[in-house]
């Protein structure tokens, strides 16, 4: 069995699987039942001056009738005083005292953070994480994302908590910005001790052709909401990782978004991030899908014969780098077994409507009876000297492994676009010929 | 003893009830979200009409169920009656390429019946664009789907239409002769409204040849199709044959849809001679409508019998028995039927039955169902069109691509052409037929239109089964064939 405890800027879990500051992390009793099922650490329901929400507040993606692929809400922080937050947190503390706490916060003037971040340190909270990524709502009141995409206001609010600072600092970041190192950097600079990604992406889910509404739906209107779900796990790895290689960052990381299984930790801790924060998931199944993160995430680790999770930490951020580093002289190729072929002809049509037609219908000579069971059926045959393996048809094909990408080795050393324009410039090499 | 009803209403409305019903919304997405929409896609091959099937299931997938349903009805304007009855698993589900991934191919046919029942239950018109009308006229006798297949084509293509029905209502076997519980008359008269929704008229309870003379009719009409389908059940030719309670299958049959399911009369220990698929229709009905014991008798074994084999399993599950390797030999009784004298049989080398002598022995039945298939029209047929080309066995000779006879203005389809085949054979064969008329009378040819799952499908594809209907298992069975022969030969 993997070591999976974790130590993110000092906040100690046994394991890196915390409840993401959401409605599941709202109370006391929800917290017990999260530690109970398995969960290393819960990040509270950001606390604050308590707001009131509004009915309807959820709003889901479904495709193929899968449901939750994406998800929105345009709840608000918590609704209950601090004096509850801060007491529960006690009453979880005293219970758990080996598992992570951590208070989330959002206030305004730097009196009120002063206030919260010594009511967190009393309440015995491991750690404060910062809300500056709310998108609706909060925003429109000068906290929430309005801090979180304005770096100067990001480092003057992280330098007051610093001042009384007696627990880690965790920044949340949003992710509704151009270039999600800028507001990590400011962190930094302001003396944070970690940061988290992402919050939730500005979004409407869907729009009700009957009311010509969208959802949530309250009273005849609808709001922004917070984009989140399985569907936003790519933007939220391409921004941890922007932070994790980011030399100016240099933060431990808690990776957030779409995070359903230990695959997707594993993902978001081989590109950086010590913890992981989880919320749709458990809003769809429950605190009990831990138990397979945990299970799952120990097995991957003693089949790769890791130790500890740690030593997954920032394994793939290396292989992640501009493209101008790609080596232009590596081709792969597209690859049918017949064998496994049903014949569906799927990358026949995707390759030739979508991608580069390198992918020919041809009469099943020596297939058999032929993929789709038809004497004399087309069947799609790959037209190498076209294909630019694109993997296109590898990823539309419906049957696993029927279409593979093998490499073929072009006889040429490496050169990527940088060393082309220097061989280029310096006149060792001819331009590569255009597309025809 | 003797024929009685021997049900309740309520009993009959769950025993004879629809075994697959119609989806719910949620079924189909789900069903139809599985599917892969395959490009130039087996299915469509292996559909005599050639419906787009991935087309029709991506608009039920985006809840375009209208579309879906004109999708279906263009192709097959009985296509609600053809999700319900089609032998799928040979035609269309049984090319479905998901055979050879999870062996659970699409199911077709219940998601073909969700979309044709959401405009037949909503009255959705789904044929907006009304045809000028190009003055000429064509005449149809007999008012089943070969006829209907042909009219409705013919009517989108302008023409005046007459369909010739001599039963009360027209639909032919789909109105008349399926198991209730496989297909119930409303559907197919439903199908009746949609085809003279498109201008078609349907004189009913005439009987060409009796009532109205062919002669008038060729004289008045451009051109005739004959879809007059087949005759009588095939004889025993026993002794008895002719007492009472010893019924044709389809006139049994007929029963059922003409009568209240509590008032159809049926013996308390049935026989049917015969094991093709009006035989389990027969049998299983005369099960589920109350006989004690309801028996199928035929004179092969049960890898012999015609029946489909879901047909087969129906039958079992109703709890109706089998006699193999049995023929009768004559009916027994006094007026009535009491029982039937049957005999062994055995194949022989040739694989054909024969009696096995001095095994006779004596069953007790109250009704005997004749379900031997039923025969040509030659008779009717030669009095009807004197110089009608028939076939070896008695079908009408036609151009198989145009359906055009050895008369030049008379056309032909379904039963009475192909010797009993699907309701979609019937339908295949009447728009194919209606496009061979168009093209005769103005010398050119009526193309289908471009199917959206095909879109940009360049030369030399498989093609649709509209042109060349290809049964998937049937060829897998034969391709298997030939590979063992070659291995042990």
């Amino acid at each position: 069995m993997a070591d999976l405890s974790i130590n993110l800027a000092g906040i100690k879990s046994p394991n890196p699987f915390w409840v993401a500051s959401a409605p599941p992390s709202n109370t006391a009793y929800q917290s017990h039942r999260a530690f109970e099922a398995g969960w290393g650490g819960v990040v509270w329901k950001t606390i604050g001056d308590p707001i009131v929400n509004v009915s309807s507040r959820y709003s889901s993606h479904d495709l193929a009738g899968q449901r939750m692929v994406g998800f929105n809400n345009i709840e608000l922080i918590s609704d209950r005083t601090p004096e509850t937050n801060f007491r529960e947190i006690r009453e979880v503390k005293d219970r758990w005292p080996h598992h992570a706490v951590i208070a989330s916060l959002m206030t305004d003037t730097r009196e009120n953070w002063h206030d919260m971040m010594k009511r967190s340190a009393d309440a015995g909270a491991d750690g404060v994480e910062l809300n500056f990524g709310c998108p609706h709502g909060m925003c429109e009141r000068g906290m929430g994302s309005a801090v979180g995409q304005n770096p100067d206001v990001i480092e003057a609010i992280v330098g007051w908590v610093m001042e009384a600072a007696e627990i880690p600092v965790i920044v949340k970041l949003t992710p509704n910005i151009t270039d999600i190192t800028q507001p990590a950097r400011a962190a930094k600079r302001a003396g944070a001790d970690a940061i988290s990604m992402i919050n939730t992406i500005n979004s409407i889910t869907q729009v009700n052709l009957d009311t010509m509404c969208p959802e949530p739906y309250v009273a005849g209107k609808s709001t922004h909401g917070g984009y989140c779900g399985p569907a936003v796990k790519p933007i939220a790895l391409n921004m941890v990782h922007c932070c994790a290689a980011d030399p100016l960052v240099q933060l431990p990381i808690s990776g957030i978004g779409g995070i359903s299984t230990w695959k997707d930790a594993a993902e978001f801790i081989a590109l950086g991030s010590t913890s992981v924060q989880v919320c749709t998931a458990i809003m769809h199944y429950g605190f009990r899908i831990v138990e397979d993160m945990i299970d799952g995430l120990n097995d991957f680790l003693d089949g790769k014969g890791y130790a500890s999770v740690n030593e997954l930490r920032g394994k793939a951020v290396r292989s992640v780098d501009k493209w101008e580093t790609l080596n232009l002289n590596y081709k792969r190729v597209a690859e049918i077994n017949y064998d496994k072929c049903i014949g569906c002809n799927l990358c026949y049509i995707a390759c030739e409507d979508g991608a580069h037609q390198a992918i020919d219908l041809i009469t099943p000579d020596g297939y058999g009876l032929g993929p789709g069971r038809l004497p004399g059926k087309k069947i799609p045959q790959i037209i190498e000297d076209h294909c630019v393996g694109c993997n296109l048809c590898s990823i539309v094909c419906p049957v696993d492994n029927c279409i593979t990408m093998v490499d073929r080795d072009t006889g040429k050393p490496f050169m990527s676009w940088k060393d082309y324009q220097e061989k280029l410039a310096k006149g060792e090499m001819e331009r590569i010929p255009a597309h025809p | 003893m003797t024929l009685k009803p021997r049900t309740t209403p309520e009993l009959a409305a769950v025993t004879m009830a629809e075994i697959e019903p119609k989806y719910t919304p949620q079924e189909a997405k789900v069903e139809a979200d599985r599917c892969l929409y395959c490009f130039d896609a087996p299915c469509i091959m292996a559909c005599p009409t050639g419906i787009d099937i991935p087309g029709f299931i991506k608009k039920i997938s985006t809840n375009n169920l209208t579309g879906s349903a004109r999708v279906i009805l263009e192709s097959n304007i009985l296509g609600a009656s053809c999700a319900r009855v089609c032998p799928t698993s040979v035609l269309c589900e049984g090319a479905c390429v998901l055979l050879d991934r999870d062996e659970k191919p699409i199911k077709i046919g219940r998601l073909q019946r969700y979309a044709t029942d959401h405009v037949f239950e909503n009255n959705i018109n789904v044929f907006k664009n009304k045809p000028r009308p190009n003055g000429r006229k064509v005449a149809l006798i007999g008012g089943g789907p070969a006829s209907l297949g042909c009219a409705a084509e013919l009517a989108q293509l302008g023409y005046q239409t007459v369909i010739f029905e001599k039963k009360p209502e027209a639909g032919g076997l789909n109105t008349y002769g399926i198991a209730y519980y496989k297909l119930t008359p409303e559907v197919s008269l439903d199908e009746v409204q949609l085809v003279k929704s498109l201008g078609v008229e349907i004189r009913t309870g005439v009987e060409v040849g009796v009532d109205v003379g062919m002669d008038k009719i060729l004289a008045e009409f451009d051109a005739v199709f004959l879809g007059v389908g087949l005759g009588h059940t095939y004889q025993l030719d026993i002794p008895g044959e002719d007492k009472g309670g010893v019924v044709e299958a389809l006139e049994f049959i007929e029963w059922i849809h003409t009568k209240p399911l509590h008032q159809v009369p049926v013996g308390a220990r049935v026989a049917v001679i015969g094991c093709g698929n009006t035989a389990i229709d027969a049998v299983t009905q005369a099960k589920r409508l109350g006989a004690k014991e309801a028996i199928i008798i035929y004179r092969r074994g049960e890898d012999d019998m015609p029946a489909y084999e879901y047909e087969y399993e129906i039958a079992k599950k109703d709890g109706c028995g089998f006699m193999f390797h049995t023929a009768p030999v004559e009916v027994l009784g006094d007026g009535h039927v009491t029982g039937l004298r049957l005999v062994r049989t055995k194949n022989n080398a040739q694989g054909k039955a024969e009696v096995v002598p001095g095994t006779e022995f004596d069953e007790p039945f109250d009704m005997v169902i004749k379900a031997l298939g039923q025969q040509k029209q030659k008779a009717m047929l030669n009095k009807l069109v004197p110089d009608l080309a028939l076939d070896k066995s008695g079908c009408i000779d036609v151009n198989p691509q145009t359906g055009q006879t050895n008369i030049e203005k008379v056309f032909a389809g379904g039963d009475a052409r192909n010797g009993g085949r699907e309701v979609v054979n019937a339908v295949a064969e009447g728009k194919k037929a209606a496009r061979g008329i168009h093209a005769w009378l103005n010398g050119q040819a009526v193309d289908g239109p471009v199917q959206a799952s095909r879109l940009g499908c360049k030369d030399g594809v498989t093609g649709s089964g509209y042109d060349h209907p290809r049964r998937v298992p049937e060829l897998e069975a034969e391709y298997f064939a030939k590979l063992n022969e070659v291995s042990h030969g």
